[in-house]
Parts: structure tokens; C-alpha cells; sequence
């Protein structure tokens, strides 16, 4: 018995072939030129097009045997795919979001690791200050002496008093160097911060006590001088904002650990992907605040020497800061 | 690892499942390469450009100018491509690589920085460490930079513990590289020739392959203009041998007969897909046919 040979997948392709073309034609577009590129038409036809096509895979599988095609629907759905879901292409858009919402309201979402880092960070810092008020030669077990350049306990504090005014002579004109570099290093230890909460945020904890250990030594070298008040003018005014910042990454960190070391009703890797792109959120909102440390440290500090000034400066930051964290992105009642 | 390995499946919002084939270490490294040429390119011809400014490069502020760009470009260059090029980068797109979200979702801008920052403490602090370890922690004693440093380079070496090649980025942004899909809607070989099939083959014939051997056959096909009349008259000869052809009839044009019989057996295998039949191969269809007792007339 002989049955006429019906291929029902033939007619099948027959059907559907000028739809998968014209898709075809858009996402190549879209490859080569980008989205924007695409006629008003285009861009209504696309969805649809991807979606027809989706369901021609999905048909196909289970009817077709003809390799080619089913691997042809495979490859247009996967670059359809990426063509519909592919990111946002505007720049702008992704950035104020970013700002207006994205930021702030994350980093409000992890409030209980911004202030656990920034517990470590002070308890760093009051260490550092006991131990060096306890034992001033202690001062260099938490600063490296070529770092420190001369500030130390053998230092005359006149000299200690010169580096807080600086007379900005020699300086005024690498002020703007200064201040990018500071902020290309600050945002590295930033982005380290991030990097080292990978896995099992350990090395956190510990970059922020290191940072606040240094922090504490100098406070103490200064304090036994009696030049404390000096020099907290001279640290808070681009301190409030890279401490926060630095207290931000470490928050990103320490997400991060916590989504290795309690995955909680996720899986594990699902989960730190999941908080990995939050603290990311922080850590990028952190780099930009460096920036404008490393504007205030390069600039403000080394222009203003009069200490109600640098206060004034402190405060405002922090107020600044207050704000932005507090209340942008918060949905209206 | 083979190709097979390589696949993973990713589920689109519309609940189809889409295959994607991970992207190889060796490529991802290629294309890596090519877009830390770039960076690195682009900040030499910034830097000539700035001494060409200044004629004197301890000016303040076009040193300042020059620092921050080549941070912003170290940072920025391969999320604002990502973000652009919706999972690409110039060396990416040369190699054919993309970024998908591993869930199949939209890929957002947090995954394309969350999986960028992560390379920055990956990748260039780690290089920064091995060049000039000093510059790295100059306030910190030096042995919390070695500490740093070691840490970092675990980091580095995380692909090569895991079977995906992941690096810590992917874990973290969620994200995976695969080979950006490309392929091209060839000629149905199951269109039926003007004047119908010139050879017809019965039931019993028909029940002795599985779609393996369906698609075998299909490539060998679609490979026709390369291949000369012996391989046709060889794999003609095995079929017929195997499907039982009469030996009266058994001289054939291989090709018309290949053509034909392929057909003939995609309709047959399709039929029965569509009754729910997946035949795999010819030994999922010797023990169908066992299975059914003796051939169905």
C-alpha cells in the first residue's frame, strides 16, 4: 500500500517563511545599525514577528523533522531575542533612572548592611585611635611609612600643623590632577571593595577595618598634638562623602557575601545573581560619589584653609547626602 | 568541550525554550584581547594627544583631563558597548560572542555593570597588583596588599574551576557569553519535484530509520554538489540492503532514489510524530518494530 507522500512540515514552512524573513531583514538591521534605525513600521512589526516566530520554533519541534529549519528558527529566535529583550539602548534613559530612583532606593533597601559596614568602619577607627593614643609608636603597624610621608609620631607638629594648610602655592596648579587622581585611586578601592564581597565577604570586613584603623592612627597622631579640631576640618569636608562611599561599597560587598553564605529559598548562584546586580547599583552610585570627593579633596581642601569653612563644607555633604538617601525615589502619597 | 556540552537552554518570557551554545574560554579570551587593545590604543592616542595640547605634561590640568578619561574609559568601555550593542563589544561582535541573561529575561543595566565592575577587580586590579604592587594599597602596610593581591588572583582563576567557564562577573551580574547564533534557511529538500516521486517506497520499507538517520541523510544532501556519484551509490546501496529493496528493481539513479526515499521516510516519521511516535534512531526502531510483534501489513 502506497500512501501519496504528504509533508505537512513542507506546507507548514511554506506558510510561514515570508514572516520569518521579514524578521529576518529587522534583527539584521538591528545588528548592524541598532534599534533606532528601524522604521516606526519596523518597530511595531518586530514583537509580533519574534512572537510568530517563537511559536513557528515551538511548531516546528514538534512537527518538523527537516534539521535546517528547526535550527534556522532557533538561531532567529535567539537573535530576535536578544533584539527585543537585548537592554536598554538609550543611554540617557538608563542613566536618570539610575539616579532618580534606581540608587537611592536601593541603598535604602540594604540600610542593615550600610550601617553594619559602617560599624566595621568606625569600630576601625576608634581601635586605631585607642591603640596609637595607648602606644604612639604603634602608628606604624597601620600606615605605611612611605605613605605616611613624614607624618608620624617623630614628626615636629609644626610640620604635622603645615600639611592640614597648605599654602597652595607650589600646589595650585596640579590641584585638578590631584583631584582625579585621588578619585581614580578612591574608586578603585571602591570597586575592590565590591570585587573582594565575592564570595564570602570576609575580605570586607577587613578592608574596612584597615581603612579605619588608618584613619584612627592619624586622628590619634593629630589628637596627641592637640590639633585634633584641625584636623577633622581637614578630613570631613571630601570625608563624609568618601567614607559613605567607601561605607557603600563595603555595604555591595557584604551583600554580595551574604547571597553566597545564605542563599535563603534561592538557589545559590541564582541568588547572588539576583543581589549581585543590586550591589552593583550601590557600588556604581559610590564610584560617582567618589568623584566629588576626590573634586572637594583635590579642590575645596587645598583652596580653603579657614576651618569654619571646611565645616560648613562637611555639613552641607552630609546633609546633601542625608537627603538624596533619604527621600529621592520615594513614591509619592 | 564538545559542543553538545556546551548548550544550555534558556527560557524566553514567552515560555519557549531557546538553545544557546556557551561561548568557549578561547574565544572569550580573543575577544577580551581585542577590546584591552582598544582601551589600551585609545588611551595611548589620548595621552599623545594631551602632551600634543600642552607640550609640557606636567600641566595640571590636561594631566587632569587625561586621568580621569582613561579611568572613565577603563571603567566605562565595556558596559556603555554592552549597553549599546545589547550584549556586545567591539571584540565580542568581531568573535562572535554575546551576553545573554542566564534567567532568559531582558538584559538590564545592573547585570551589564554588576558583571563589568566585577572585571575591574577581576581583571585590572590583579594586573595592577603583578605591575607595581606598591601603587595598589601605598597607606596599608605591605602585607595587607599581598593579602589583596592573593585574594584577587583566586578571583582571576575562578573559570578554570568551574565546568562553564564562568568568571565572577557571570556569577555575579547573572549573566552568560554564548556564540551569537547564526544560521541560514536553507532549500526544503522535502518540496516535491515537478512530476512527482519517481520511486515509492511501502510501510515496511519505511520503518527501519529513526530521525538520526533522516538527518544523516538530510546533510549528506544538502552537501550534494561536493560529494561525487560513489558516496551516493555507497549510502544508496546500505538503505536498500537495510530496508529490504527488491532486486529486481535494485539498479537506481542514487541521487533521484536518495531524494526520494528521503521524502518518503521524513513523511513516514512525521506521520508518526505527529501521533506522538518520536522515533530516534534505527535501534529505537528495531525494538518498535519487536515491540509490535511482527511488521503491520
Amino acid at each position: 500500500m502506497n500512501e501519496p507522500i504528504r509533508l505537512r512540515s513542507v506546507e507548514f514552512r511554506r506558510e510561514r517563511e515570508a514572516a520569518w524573513r521579514a524578521l529576518e531583514t529587522i534583527v539584521d538591521q538591528v545588528e548592524k545599525q541598532g534599534l533606532r534605525t528601524l522604521s516606526a513600521e519596523q518597530m511595531t512589526s518586530l514583537p509580533m514577528l519574534y512572537r510568530t516566530a517563537l511559536s513557528s520554533l515551538s511548531v516546528a519541534r514538534a512537527i518538523s523533522l527537516d534539521r535546517n529549519v528547526v535550527e534556522y528558527l532557533e538561531s532567529l529566535c535567539a537573535r530576535a531575542w536578544s533584539a527585543v529583550y537585548g537592554g536598554k539602548t538609550r543611554l540617557r534613559d538608563a542613566l536618570s533612572a539610575f539616579f532618580t530612583h534606581v540608587l537611592p532606593q536601593t541603598v535604602r533597601a540594604h540600610r542593615w548592611h550600610v550601617l553594619l559596614s559602617a560599624l566595621f568602619l568606625a569600630v576601625g577607627t576608634v581601635a586605631g585611635l585607642l591603640i596609637v593614643l595607648g602606644d604612639s609608636d604603634r602608628f606604624y603597624s597601620f600606615v605605611d611609612a612611605a605613605y605616611a610621608g613624614g607624618r608620624g609620631p617623630s614628626a615636629s607638629t609644626e610640620s604635622l600643623r603645615g600639611v592640614l594648610y597648605d599654602d597652595g602655592e607650589s600646589a595650585a596648579d596640579r590641584l585638578g590632577a590631584f583631584a582625579s587622581f585621588l578619585f581614580t585611586h578612591n574608586a578603585r578601592i571602591g570597586i575592590l571593595a565590591f570585587g573582594l564581597g565575592f564570595l564570602a565577604g570576609i575580605p570586607v570586613f577587613f578592608l574596612l577595618l584597615m581603612n579605619g584603623l588608618l584613619l584612627g592612627a592619624f586622628a590619634a597622631l593629630y589628637h596627641q598634638r592637640g590639633l585634633s579640631f584641625e584636623f577633622w576640618g581637614w578630613v570631613l569636608p571630601h570625608g563624609v562623602t568618601e567614607l559613605l562611599a567607601v561605607v557603600l561599597c563595603g555595604a555591595g560587598g557584604l551583600a554580595l557575601g551574604q547571597a553566597l553564605l545564605f542563599p535563603g529559598r534561592h538557589t545559590r548562584l541564582g541568588n547572588l545573581a539576583r543581589r549581585g546586580r543590586e550591589a552593583a547599583v550601590i557600588v556604581m552610585g559610590a564610584v560617582v560619589m567618589l568623584f566629588f570627593a576626590g573634586l572637594i579633596e583635590g579642590v575645596f581642601r587645598q583652596t580653603v584653609q579657614h576651618d569654619g569653612a571646611r565645616y560648613l563644607m562637611a555639613l552641607a555633604t552630609a546633609l546633601l547626602w542625608a537627603a538624596y538617601f533619604g527621600r529621592v525615589g520615594r513614591a509619592r502619597r | 568541550m564538545s559542543e553538545e556540552k556546551r548548550l544550555r537552554v534558556v527560557e524566553t518570557p514567552e515560555g519557549v525554550p531557546l538553545r544557546f551554545t556557551l561561548a568557549r574560554g578561547a574565544d572569550r579570551a580573543a575577544a577580551f584581547l581585542i577590546d584591552m587593545l582598544a582601551i589600551i590604543g585609545s588611551t595611548i592616542v589620548l595621552g599623545l594627544l594631551t602632551i600634543w595640547a600642552i607640550g609640557n605634561p606636567a600641566d595640571g590640568f590636561f594631566l587632569a583631563f587625561f586621568l580621569l578619561v582613561s579611568f572613565l574609559l577603563q571603567v566605562f568601555y565595556f558596559p556603555i558597548f554592552e549597553l549599546r550593542w545589547r550584549g556586545q563589544t567591539p571584540g565580542k561582535r568581531a568573535i562572535g560572542l554575546r551576553v545573554v541573561d542566564a534567567q532568559g529575561g531582558p538584559l538590564t543595566a545592573q547585570a551589564i555593570f554588576a558583571r563589568n565592575l566585577t572585571r575591574i577587580a577581576e581583571i585590572q586590579l590583579p594586573m595592577q597588583v603583578l605591575l607595581s604592587p606598591e601603587t595598589m594599597f601605598p597607606e596599608s602596610p605591605k602585607w595587607a596588599g599581598l593579602l589583596a593581591g592573593v585574594w584577587l588572583f583566586v578571583l582571576l582563576c575562578l573559570p578554570l574551576f568551574n565546568r562553564e567557564r564562568l568568571r565572577a562577573g557571570d556569577l555575579v551580574g547573572g549573566t552568560r557569553v554564548v556564540v551569537a547564533p547564526k544560521a541560514v534557511l536553507l532549500e526544503d529538500l522535502g518540496q516535491l519535484r515537478r512530476g512527482g516521486a519517481r520511486y515509492e517506497f511501502t510501510m515496511e520499507q519505511l520503518q527501519h530509520y529513526g530521525s538520526f538517520e533522516l538527518q544523516v541523510l538530510e546533510d549528506l544532501l544538502r552537501r550534494e554538489h561536493e560529494l561525487d556519484d560513489d558516496a551516493f551509490e555507497t549510502v544508496c546501496d546500505k538503505i536498500k540492503t537495510r530496508i529490504g529493496w527488491p532486486k529486481e528493481r535494485w539498479r537506481t539513479e542514487p541521487r533521484v532514489f536518495l531524494h526520494d526515499f528521503y521524502k518518503a521516510q521524513r513523511a513516514r516519521l512525521e506521520h508518526d510524530l505527529l501521533f506522538g511516535r518520536r522515533i530516534a534512531d534505527k535501534q529505537d526502531a528495531r525494538q518498535r518494530r519487536a515491540a509490535a510483534g511482527r511488521p503491520p501489513r
